[in-house]
């Protein structure tokens, strides 16, 4: 009795803080429609920012009250900075592009946090007020906790007081609701929005700060409370404070039980509960539908590639093919990489361009492809061929499993949900040492004695992975492509022609994870092993980068791109130690240059020359 | 007061508005009337900047306000009240008045929400009803209301009559009255040839978005069928 008390304190100290980061992300987004990734780099920089000033302060309860306050303001100010150079420019820019650009800031952050504060962890030392703790029950638990406690409701109570009490208040909701109208009745938006985010900028930054008495200061907690803070967003409906707040208790109390109840799972406890709100109610649990605020551009019609553009992919295959006779190992391992990757991508394409089912986990197919052939190899001792069937057939039918929850959702909700999805599988892969090997992965998975010689393994890399791809590219000029373009465009008129649109996204979304689950098993064999980071986001994000590289709207994007991609991810990594920065910087630059990718642009030019 | 010059306008690459040109006189109700899908909001949105015209020119107030930000616009004293009336539905009534709510133009008294519950007796009977709980009359009092805080000098209202109780649509016919001796300038959008000469001095008929005929209100009735084919 005592113990589950005990728990359910911990849980909802964890609410709290999880409540203040997830209400900064809320907030934004009920107004901008930006889901910001970089929320997560302000709680980090909050962290940092608290930790710099905290132990340059005397360690009194009021200073630190202070100091905490001044975290939170420092973050709005650069919540600010970040708001008028970068999200300003992209409010009415595609969802996806929106992730995307602010994951560009979560890498350049990291880079900046680790040149400024360095790698160890930072934790703050403890005065004796921060340790001392109360007995409840006969039991001691931690004095700051039930202060953390507290501080959820406080903040839910102001923040509902400013957005009822206050005219600027009033203006957020409406603005909340109907930007257009807001505008048309005189309203400056720019003003709104830029105090808006830095308000969950603040948010943001005091929730970090505050996580530091019971933690550190650390380089890896910005995409771990993001991954939960989008959570309890989805959980609790797209731009609901009260609703944040409700799914900050489920997920904090879950998180707290689970990890006595399943240890080392709690995470498939918080997707499953997640899993469960969005099928009983597809806007969390107090949300509602989002209305269409944004321009939506009409989506290009996939065309077929012009002659030209045919001979030189011909032209470039022939190169590929003749290759191995000239290029040494380096360039021969880059260039399996690549069609690795072009078979990456085009999985992802096919399910988001046509499909128009954006994902944000799309690498969960390729690391459970990769640990499949792995595993098969290493466990099984199957032999390799056999390995390579069955990643794709794995992938795939979880992925049709999986699938299940998710064609039925659509923009923002679907990709968080594949996010969570892929950190789920992340977790897994990572935690069940017995089977995985945890974080040092599977090891010495290496090709059957006949395609031992990189060269031959590369031709058969080549050849498995263009086969998919073209076969991809066949089944979206089939008649199943077109009904997929159909319920894409417009549901409705694709189910009054009797198309059935949640069986044909179902077999898209199952395809797309098998291809990529395939492309992954090639991985496993080509690198000799396997790692949870295969699964990773910044894989997932690997794979968006090439598909809106080269442009959703082109068959052709996603060769161009995932080619464009890694020559540029391999190159960033030998020019600099800050190759996370470039990346970021040249994510942020491309998204604000070119939203419609190199194949997209470059068909525009093409178009328009053709026209004038 | 307002002088709209060749304006065209695209949804995608469908050509909406092909050509759109009118004018109107401070203090004058003038009525664009056409059918279904003839571009009548399709107008609105390109004068109060929610639709981007490609090409013309709008004069208001002195200045081209064409591509101008939809707020700018707002500002410079242009209302609009939309076919949808788009009400905040979780504000009250008093919130929603409060959002529309902008400083008196220069010399001229401002709309208090006093004033605006004289105009519409209903709304001054439940201040503190959220805007999702009202009728749909309730509703389009409301979202003019709203604009008119503002202290509009021109106020756009795209078909207020539309799917309205006939009790409704008088009483928004004499609030459009009221308006206009107020001398507040109103350009109305309708398909409603009653509720249309009842409160307007001119008609602009608009097909396929062309303006095809202009003149007095007592001209369009004899001239309607041909144009409106009732
Ligand atoms: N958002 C839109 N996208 C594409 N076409 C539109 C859109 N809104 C209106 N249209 C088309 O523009 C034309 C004019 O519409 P509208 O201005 O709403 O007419 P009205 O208000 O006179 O009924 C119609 O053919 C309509 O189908
Ligand atoms: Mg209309």
């Amino acid at each position: 009795m005592n113990f589950l008390l005990l728990q359910a304190l911990t849980g909802l100290a964890a609410a709290s803080s999880l409540f203040l980061v997830s209400a900064g992300l809320t907030v934004i987004f009920g107004v901008t429609r930006v889901v910001n990734f970089a929320h997560g780099s302000l709680y980090l920089l909050g962290a940092y920012i608290g930790w710099s000033i905290l132990t340059r302060l005397p360690t009194d309860p009021g200073w630190f009250v202070l100091g905490i306050l001044l975290a939170g303001a420092a973050t709005a100010l650069l919540g600010l900075v970040l708001e008028t150079t970068l999200l300003r420019r992209i409010y009415r820019a595609p969802e996806l592009l929106q992730l995307l650009a602010t994951f560009g800031v979560v890498l350049m952050v990291q880079d900046i946090a680790l040149k400024i504060w360095g790698a160890q962890d930072l934790a703050l030392p403890r005065p004796r007020w921060l340790r001392a703790s109360v007995i409840l029950l006969g039991e001691r638990f931690p004095q700051f906790d039930l202060a953390l406690i507290a501080i959820g409701p406080l903040v839910l109570l102001l923040l509902w007081l400013l957005f009822t009490r206050t005219r600027w208040g009033t203006l957020v909701r409406a603005a909340t609701q109907d930007r257009d109208m807001v505008a048309a009745l005189g309203v400056d938006q720019r003003m709104l929005f830029t105090s808006v985010f830095a308000l969950g900028a603040a948010l943001a930054g005091i929730g970090g700060a505050l996580a530091l008495p019971d933690g550190s200061a650390n380089l890896q907690m910005d995409l771990s409370i993001i991954t939960d803070a989008f959570v309890v967003v989805v959980v609790g409906g797209l731009g609901s404070l009260p609703g944040a707040f409700l799914a900050s208790l489920l997920i904090g109390l879950l998180q707290a039980f689970g990890i006595v109840l399943i240890p080392g799972a709690t995470s498939i406890l918080v997707f499953a509960v997640m899993a469960v709100v969005l099928v009983l109610r597809p806007h969390g649990l107090l949300g509602r539908a989002q209305p269409v605020s944004r321009a939506e551009a009409p989506p290009s019609v996939v065309r077929a590639a012009p002659a030209s553009l045919r001979w030189a992919g011909v032209a470039a295959l022939a190169l590929a093919i003749a290759a191995p006779l000239v290029v040494g190992p380096f360039a021969l391992s880059v260039l399996t990489e690549m069609a690795v990757a072009v078979l990456f991508a085009a999985s992802l394409h096919f399910m988001m361009g046509p499909g128009g089912m954006p994902s944000f986990g799309h690498a969960a197919w390729f690391g459970i492809g990769a640990y499949t052939a792995a595993l098969a190899a290493k466990s099984l001792a199957l032999p390799m061929p056999a390995g390579m069937l069955l990643a794709p057939i794995v992938a795939g039918t979880v992925a049709l499993l999986f699938g299940w929850f998710v064609v039925r959702l659509s923009g923002v909700y679907l990709a968080m949900l594949t996010l969570a999805f892929a950190q789920i599988v992340w977790a897994v892969a990572f935690q069940s040492t017995g089977l995985t090997g945890g974080d040092n992965g599977v090891l010495g998975v290496w090709p059957a004695a006949w395609a031992a010689d990189p060269r031959v393994f590369y031709w058969l890399a080549l050849a498995v992975c263009l086969g998919a791809t073209l076969a991809l590219r066949r089944v979206l000029g089939s008649p199943f492509g077109y009904a997929l373009r159909a319920t894409r465009d417009s549901p409705l008129r694709a189910a009054a022609i009797g198309l059935d649109d949640g069986a044909i996204r179902l077999a898209a979304f199952a395809v797309a994870g098998a291809c990529a689950g395939l492309s992954g098993g090639i991985a496993a064999y080509s690198k000799g092993s396997v790692f949870p980071s295969f699964i990773a986001i910044g894989h997932s994000v690997d794979a968006l980068l090439m598909v809106l590289l080269g442009g959703v709207g082109t068959l052709a994007g996603p060769v161009i791109g995932a080619l464009a991609y890694t020559g540029l991810y391999d190159a960033l990594l030998l020019a600099t130690d800050l190759w996370r920065f470039a990346l970021g910087a040249i994510i942020v630059v491309l998204v604000l240059a070119f939203p419609d990718g190199i194949a997209g642009t470059a068909q525009r030019l093409w178009l328009r020359g053709r026209e004038a | 007061m307002l002088e709209v010059e060749d304006l065209h306008a695209h949804y995608g690459r469908a050509h909406i508005l092909q050509g759109v040109s009118f004018a109107i006189a401070a203090g004058e109700v003038l009525v664009l009337i056409g059918r279904n899908g003839a571009g009548k909001t399709t107008t609105m949105k390109s004068l109060i900047g929610l639709v981007r015209p490609t090409s013309g020119a709008i004069r208001f107030a002195g200045a081209d306000i064409a591509g101008a930000e939809t707020y700018r616009i707002a500002r410079a004293g242009l209302g609009y009240v939309p076919e949808e009336r788009r009400i905040f539905t979780d504000l009250t009534v008093m919130q929603n008045l409060e959002v529309g709510k902008r400083p008196a133009r220069a010399g001229r008294d401002p709309w208090t929400p006093r004033q605006l519950f004289t105009l519409f007796p209903n709304l001054g009977e439940m201040p503190t009803r959220p805007g999702g709980r009202m009728s749909g009359g309730e509703q389009q009092m409301l979202a003019i209301a709203r604009t008119l805080m503002g202290n509009p000098s021109l106020v756009l209202l795209d078909e207020p009559s539309e799917g309205l109780a006939p009790v409704i649509v008088e009483q928004m016919a004499r609030a459009i009255l009221a308006l206009k001796r107020e001398g507040v300038t109103v350009l109305l959008a309708e398909q409603n040839l009653h509720f249309a000469a009842r409160v307007a001095d001119r008609a602009a008929v608009i097909e396929t978005g062309r303006i095809v005929w202009t003149g007095g209100i007592a001209q369009l009735a004899s001239e309607a069928g041909r144009y409106l084919g009732v």
